[in-house]
């Protein structure tokens, strides 16, 4: 085999990808272009097709229909073997034969090229388990597993590194662990890595661009701040957060500001940050953004303010605490307020009004299924 | 007061007398390999070496005993190779008549022995082939092949198709894939299959009669003998090959103790 394999990352763009399983189209005319060296994931829940895309790009799977290019060569007709491609496999995938040293050499075997225990030995270094080299895959801890995966990958320097949901098989404290390690290797070796994962959290975490995917297809795409701060599409705002929703018709609308009415009160966000200024829209708002307050605040154009309501669950999360505010005629909100001074800000039952400021509201290009005109 | 407890006396004297019930004709063949017999091997006349030393002395007892192992080597290995591959097929991939062949391996398994060495016979009758030992491989490559798939297959089931993908990830083509992955993997079951299909081939006397026209194997040298009186001869082969048989089990487990003490002792 000569393929040539180069050290570095590579761009890769996908181009008008399909790929039809019988039955139903499990991706639908994908088209998504990652940068060299970006660490981008794929987000989404399961049965989006984000899986289906990362066995494309590995060749494990052909697309119906597309172009997948790396580096600008497309390699959508090439065999899996023939691309320089590596992947994280979700269960590890590690061969249970061979010694924690022979998995990490294998590629490097496999491409004929010099010294393979010597780089299997640095690639397991890397990820500090050196010492484990001659233990059995089935010895080790499901994080040492884990990394054993990763330095199996990385050791073959591939221009494109999928990862399928590598820490779902990890507790929580060592899937914090792991994502910050992870993302240090990624930084280190400067390679494009392509993160599949339905865990939002780790998403936002770790990759510079997070692709929002939904039934086969891109709902939104982009840092993670950007997408939480102004989620385009009702399904973004669920899956990334929780938020505060509100449909109705437009009442009035110019280049400043868009308000609804929702079930008589006036909701307004800014005409920018809309994307959708006509007919009937949703307005959210992320729950942390909003305030309560014990005494009806002066009216003012650049607050929405709603209320008064009873405070009706307090729930302590650490940090902060969510709180569940019944209003007469507008239905439940839910308010984070950090606890700052003391916990809880106010007791249960408590009659306060909700307020958040109009730059805050987000407008969505559609509404939210299932819950209509209600929060 | 002590309770009297079944299960301390009666089980073991249970698991004693079966025991005793399955060993006494494997003993007693044992025993009787050694016997100073003159025509028939039935009646204790004193203890030799003879029989052991001198066995292919008695006309066709080896040459029988060379039939049949011819015939259980070339069939086990064809049904081993053949089966391993079906097995692979049927539990990988989905195809036409997926369902209708794997209906079609459980009928050997179903039918009995008897209609199926007749049913064979006629067969090559009405090919016009001549019985002997291609008939009989091929009768035994038949009836063998079903119980490989079905052993094979159950290991097939346990490997995690992301191996072989994380081989072909990793710059391996199909065929690397197989004999790297896959074949290292599967050998245990592989190996049990042809072990399995060695003694049932070895032993298998119905289908044999059917097929074998002139041609003798052991099994069947051993009822042609027994109405003027088995010589012990076939008592020392009888006695060889259960020795092999239980030599090697022993082995297999001393093996895989060890392996396991190993891996732990890590």
């Amino acid at each position: 085999m000569a393929t040539e394999f180069i050290a570095r990352g590579q761009d890769l763009e996908l181009k008008g990808i399909r790929k039809e399983f019988p039955g139903f189209v499990a991706v639908d005319n994908l088209d998504l272009k990652i940068p060299a060296g970006e660490f981008f994931a794929l987000l989404g829940p399961s049965g989006c097709g984000k899986t289906t895309t990362l066995r494309m790009i590995a060749g494990l799977e052909s697309p119906s229909k597309g172009e997948i290019l790396l580096g600008g060569k497309d390699i959508a007709g090439m065999k899996p073997h023939e691309r320089p491609v590596n992947t994280v496999f979700q269960n590890y995938a590690l061969f249970p034969h061979m010694s924690v040293l022979e998995n990490v050499a294998f590629g490097i075997r496999q491409r004929k090229l010099t010294e393979p225990l010597a780089k299997a030995e640095k690639a397991l270094a890397m990820v500090e388990l050196e010492h484990l080299a001659q233990r059995r895959p089935q010895q080790l801890s499901g994080g040492q597993q884990q990394r054993v995966a990763l330095a199996r990958a990385l050791v073959n320097r591939p221009s494109l590194l999928l990862l399928d949901e590598p820490l779902g098989a990890l507790d929580l404290k060592l899937r914090r662990q792991m994502q910050i390690e992870l993302k240090a290797i990624q930084m280190e070796v400067g390679l494009t890595f392509l993160h599949v994962t339905h865990d939002q959290e780790e998403a936002m975490d770790m990759a510079d661009t997070v692709a929002v995917m939904n039934q086969g297809h891109i709902e939104q795409l982009g840092a993670p701040e950007v997408l939480y701060d102004r989620p385009k599409t009702a399904f973004v705002a669920k899956f990334l957060g929780q938020s505060n929703m509100f449909i109705g018709k437009v009442t009035e609308t110019n280049s400043e500001t868009t308000s609804i009415e929702y079930k008589g009160k006036k909701i307004t966000g800014l005409t920018k940050r809309s994307e959708k200024v006509t007919g009937v829209i949703a307005i959210g708002v992320r729950p942390e953004k909003t305030n309560f307050h014990e005494t009806e605040p002066v009216s003012d154009p650049g607050l929405n303010i709603l209320g008064p309501g009873e405070i009706t669950d307090i729930r302590f999360t650490g940090v902060s605490n969510q709180y569940q505010i019944d209003i007469p005629g507008i239905g439940v909100m839910t308010v984070f307020a950090q606890n700052v001074g003391r916990s809880p800000v106010v007791e249960l039952g408590a009659q306060v009004y909700v307020s958040w400021k109009i730059e805050h509201s987000f407008g969505l290009s559609d509404l939210p299924s299932g819950v209509e005109e209600d929060n | 007061m002590t309770r009297f407890s079944l299960g301390k006396y009666l089980l073991p004297t249970y698991v004693f007398l079966t025991f005793l019930f399955l060993m006494v004709p494997i003993g007693y063949t044992f025993v009787f390999s050694f016997n100073d017999s003159i025509k028939s091997n039935i009646i204790w006349r004193g203890f030799t070496l003879d029989n052991w030393l001198n066995v292919c002395d008695q006309a066709d007892v080896c040459g029988a005993f060379g039939n049949s192992l011819l015939v259980a080597v070339t069939a086990t290995t064809v049904s081993t190779v053949l089966g391993t591959m079906i097995a692979i097929a049927l539990v990988r991939y989905r195809f036409k008549f997926r369902s209708a062949t794997n209906l079609l391996l459980f009928l050997p398994l179903a039918t009995p022995e008897v209609v199926m060495g007749a049913g064979l016979a006629a067969q090559f009758l009405d090919f016009g082939w001549t019985k002997g030992l291609t008939t009989v491989i091929i009768a035994h490559v038949m009836f063998t092949l079903s119980f490989v798939v079905v052993t094979v297959k159950a290991r097939v089931a346990t490997l995690d198709p992301a191996l072989e993908e994380a081989g072909r990830d990793l710059y391996a083509s199909p065929m690397q894939v197989f004999w790297k992955i896959t074949f290292p993997l599967l050998l245990p079951g592989i190996l049990s299959a042809a072990m399995l299909a060695f003694a049932l081939s070895f032993d298998d006397f119905i289908i044999t009669q059917f097929n074998s026209g002139s041609v003798d194997t052991f099994p069947k040298f051993v009822y042609t003998a027994a109405a003027r009186g088995i010589p012990p001869e076939a008592n020392v082969v009888g006695s060889f090959v259960f020795i092999v048989a239980i030599a090697i089990v022993i082995a297999v487990q001393v093996r895989s103790a060890m392996k396991k003490r190993k891996l732990l002792s890590k």
